[in-house]
């Protein structure tokens, strides 16, 4: 197929999949802001904010963030210089092969006169950047084999990008060093551009070619001080105009060292054109894909860092705050720097849920707000709930992303939709109905490998032997004197808790609204004479309601909620 | 006198929702000669003591693990958060099998939990390990006439012989406190009640009527404000709000100030340092 085409048609998917995917953060925004959203007022009202900031009193903090952090990245240099230093690499590196040699008809050539890719410095440059990207490469994936979390989190996507990365930069070195040595490659330039009388003067530059280039010849070469000395002439009229020696290309002539020997094997399986079909067809598939890989950032990433450069989520226009959420979930790498900062990134430790981590809960959502549903949400509601807001993602990530303000929304809405916190979805039966539940589910069966059981306080008959039901617990609760009626507004009174603890009848408390609500000030352990350890029973019917209770996702409205119970 | 150091846990919700109380412990704990040291420290676990006890008693022996690595004690502001490391070190002392699990899952990073490291509220630092005869030449402002209702916040108080905190049924450090800044403490019945933040979001109305049923309780026995120790407690009575999905609290006219605040004032310290700078306390205070 013609290359052209193919290269027209990589740009056009990679455009039109762009523009999809920035048409997506409008037409699925994030939070209830902005419901019924209508598109063309987001459009309008994104328009006036870019208006607003472009040309207010903001634009020299604008400035300062697209200096900074978008083109010199010091935001992450501060944060990791190593980091900093692998990434800047990769950027730059990338950026000056796609601008001076991919686009080098448009944009090399047109600048310099006499440009031409074999000569320095650009094959210097070009050598230069590739080194910097395979550096920055092979960084990026011994760093995510290195931390035990982003090893846990490793993603194919996330190798996927790092392998195209390494076959374009790779192929294109491979390529080159076949250059460099290809007999072939030196008959065609020869009769392309030279004016050879003779196969004496062919082998003369043949010659001086294998002795100061390293090219593979055929036949055994001439030697010769003569010989070389016509050889030396010949380039100096023919060649030496577009060549400089390959000496200067660090990686592919080493490497065209070692293919030296292999040259004609290599030719004869068309090697070259195989290099070339390879890195050219990788070239064009990265441009493709850009949009639906991670490779998006290059767009939402500038974007979310001149956004957050404008103020905060809460700054933001009310309206906006949705598609500014959207636009975050776009912007993320999955570099995993959210995830080492987590608070509670070690509760993912002893419960396995990886929507508990920053980095994994941004994936979820993103499925959640694709459509996802059923067990995929139950996990993103667990994770999301598990958060204390301590807002350390929001500050560390290298993106920009107001993460508090998009885990705040995803709450929000998750309550709303019907995945509600355990405080939230126990209320949806009645404490028997939860006990002929609980009843189906055996105690303990979901429980992490290695974890410890729970105290085993309420199993244990010894903790209650001494329970004389003296009401004490009752009687100095915050949470029942609060109540005109007990036995309405909290099913079971702290002392009959016990009292069916001690009939073994754990099963009909899991759902008791008084081991729900326990402000868990521990008056009624304090209190209780014979020593029993009211609170800590709570918390761990809670434990255990957690474990073997599961309500019917989504639950309805809070309104159906209570009729149903 | 000994050099007081200690590692500095200030709990996920004070640097986001209670900044002031951060600022004012750093300048009073300072003044007083005693050094924070600042480490990356993850969340404490009372947040998922709901749902796992060994996943809450995990989260807080990192810290422990972590504070032993540095051979420091530790001293949190926050009452829940120091409930919350009290406990598990409790539990780890008493079950070998948690122990034994929580070490199995630090050893991956290198830690281990120590049961040597000394946990301690900011209230303890001040009442026991500084001492109130210490504190006293540095009060330059008493606030006299200024009555105070000390609330004591119960994850630092209950269970006693866990928490080691004071007397749980009949305490008198925080009274104590009080009287030190030159202002009086009032006796008021409910003192030792809890002020509702854990059922916020949870259920809005029970923690309404908890924290209505204190503020009023304060009133009558005459205070002029109401003095918290712990960071949930404050964002209960005071203005601070983590959670503007909740119901609003509808608070009454009590207004509340963290103990620290007041005792930083008592100090002379600048109501900047303290956070006090344009709160509408200040002018009582």
């Amino acid at each position: 197929m013609d290359t052209t085409f193919i290269a027209y048609s990589a740009l056009g998917i990679g455009l039109i999949g762009t523009l999809w995917r920035i048409g997506r953060w409008f037409r699925l925004p994030i939070g209830a802001e902005c419901q019924p959203p209508t598109l063309t007022g987001l459009w309008s009202q994104t328009a006036r904010a870019v208006g607003r900031a472009v040309f207010g009193p903001r634009v020299t903090r604008l400035a300062k963030a697209l200096v900074w952090e978008v083109l010199l990245q010091g935001h992450v240099l501060r944060q990791d210089w190593r980091r900093g230093i692998m990434h800047l690499g990769l950027f730059y590196g990338f950026f000056f092969l796609v601008i001076f040699h991919a686009l080098d008809e448009f944009t090399s050539a047109r600048l310099w006169g006499d440009y031409a890719p074999t000569l320095n410095p650009w094959r210097l440059l070009r050598n230069l950047a590739a080194a910097l990207i395979l550096l920055g490469v092979a960084f990026a994936a011994l760093r995510r084999r290195s931390d035990p979390l982003l090893r846990a989190t490793r993603h194919m996507a996330d190798q996927l990008a790092l392998a195209l990365l390494a076959i374009i930069v790779f192929s294109g070195i491979l390529l080159e060093s076949h250059q460099i040595v290809s007999p072939e490659m030196f008959r065609t330039m020869v009769a392309e551009y030279a004016f050879i009388e003779d196969d004496a003067e062919f082998e003369a530059l043949q010659a001086y070619w294998q002795a100061e280039f390293g090219a593979a010849t055929t036949a055994p070469p001439k030697t010769g001080a003569d010989t070389l000395a016509l050889g030396r002439d010949l380039h100096a009229d023919f060649c030496a105009a577009c060549h400089d020696g390959p000496q200067s290309a660090l990686l592919s002539y080493p490497l065209s060292r070692l293919m030296k020997p292999l040259a004609n094997a290599l030719e004869k399986a068309n090697f070259d054109t195989l290099l070339w079909h390879l890195h050219f067809l990788v070239s064009c598939l990265g441009l493709a894909l850009l949009p639906f890989t991670k490779f998006f950032h290059l767009v939402a990433t500038p974007l979310s860092l001149l956004v957050r450069a404008g103020g905060t989520a809460a700054d933001a226009d009310a309206g906006l705050r949705p598609v500014r959420r959207a636009m975050g979930l776009d912007a993320c790498t999955h570099c995993g720097v959210c995830n080492q900062h987590c608070a509670v990134a070690v509760i993912y430790r002893a419960i396995p849920n990886p929507a508990i981590l920053p980095s994994e809960k941004l994936g979820a959502l993103m499925r959640w707000i694709s459509g996802a549903t059923g067990t995929q949400c139950v996990s993103l509601a667990e994770g999301s709930f598990i958060c204390t807001a301590c807002g350390r993602c929001t500050q560390w990530c290298p993106s920009g992303i107001d993460l508090q303000d998009l885990w705040r929304a995803s709450q929000r809405e998750l309550v709303q939709k019907g995945y509600p916190s355990a405080h939230g979805w126990i209320r949806s039966h009645r404490p028997a109905q939860w006990a002929a539940r609980a009843a189906t589910i055996p105690s303990a069966s979901a429980k992490a490998a290695g974890a410890p059981a729970t105290l085993d306080l309420s199993a244990n008959p010894e903790t209650f032997w001494s329970c004389v039901q003296c009401t004490t617990c009752t009687s100095v609760c915050p949470v029942v004197a609060v109540s005109d009626d007990p036995r309405r507004d909290l099913d079971l009174t702290p002392q009959q808790v016990m009292n069916m603890m001690r009939l073994q009848l754990r099963e009909l408390a899991l759902g008791a609204r008084m081991v729900w609500d326990c402000a868990t000030c521990y008056q009624c352990q304090e209190h209780c004479p014979q020593g029993v350890r009211v609170a800590d029973i709570l918390y761990e019917l809670r434990n255990e309601a957690h474990q073997r209770l599961k309500p019917d996702y989504p639950l309805g409205a809070p309104d159906e909620i209570v009729s149903k119970a | 006198m000994k050099r007081l150091r200690y590692l500095y846990f200030p709990g996920c919700k004070m640097g986001p929702f209670l900044p002031d109380y951060d600022r004012a412990t750093r300048a009073v704990t300072a003044a007083l000669g005693v050094e924070l040291v600042d480490c990356e420290l993850n969340c404490c676990g009372y947040p998922v003591r709901d749902q796992d006890l060994a996943a809450s008693v995990l989260a807080a022996a990192r810290n422990l693990a972590l504070a032993a690595r540095e051979g420091l004690d530790l001293m949190t502001p926050c009452q829940c958060c120091y409930g919350q490391l009290r406990h598990a070190d409790y539990w780890l002392r008493q079950r070998e099998d948690l122990a034994c699990y929580v070490n199995g899952v630090l050893k991956a990073e290198g830690l281990v939990w120590s049961a040597a490291v000394g946990i301690y509220h900011l209230l303890q630092v001040l009442a026991v390990e500084i001492g109130l005869e210490a504190i006293r030449p540095a009060i330059r402002q008493p606030l006299a006439g200024l009555d105070v209702a000390a609330h004591y916040g119960c994850h630092a108080l209950r269970p006693g012989h866990v928490m080691q905190f004071d007397n749980p049924l009949a305490p008198t450090l925080f009274e104590n406190l009080v009287a030190v800044t030159g202002a009086s403490a009032v006796d008021w019945p409910l003192r030792l009640e809890c002020c509702g933040y854990p059922l916020r979001g949870k259920n809005d109305r029970l923690a309404r009527r908890l924290m209505q049923r204190k503020t009023e309780d304060a009133r009558q026995a005459g205070a002029q404000v109401l003095a918290t120790a712990c960071t949930y407690c404050q964002m209960q009575f005071g203005a601070a709000d983590d959670n503007p999905d909740a119901e609003p609290l509808d608070r009454s006219d009590l207004p509340a100030i963290l103990y620290i605040q007041l005792l930083g004032r008592a100090m002379g310290l600048p109501a900047t340092e303290l956070g006090l700078g344009d709160g509408p306390l200040n002018p009582l205070v």
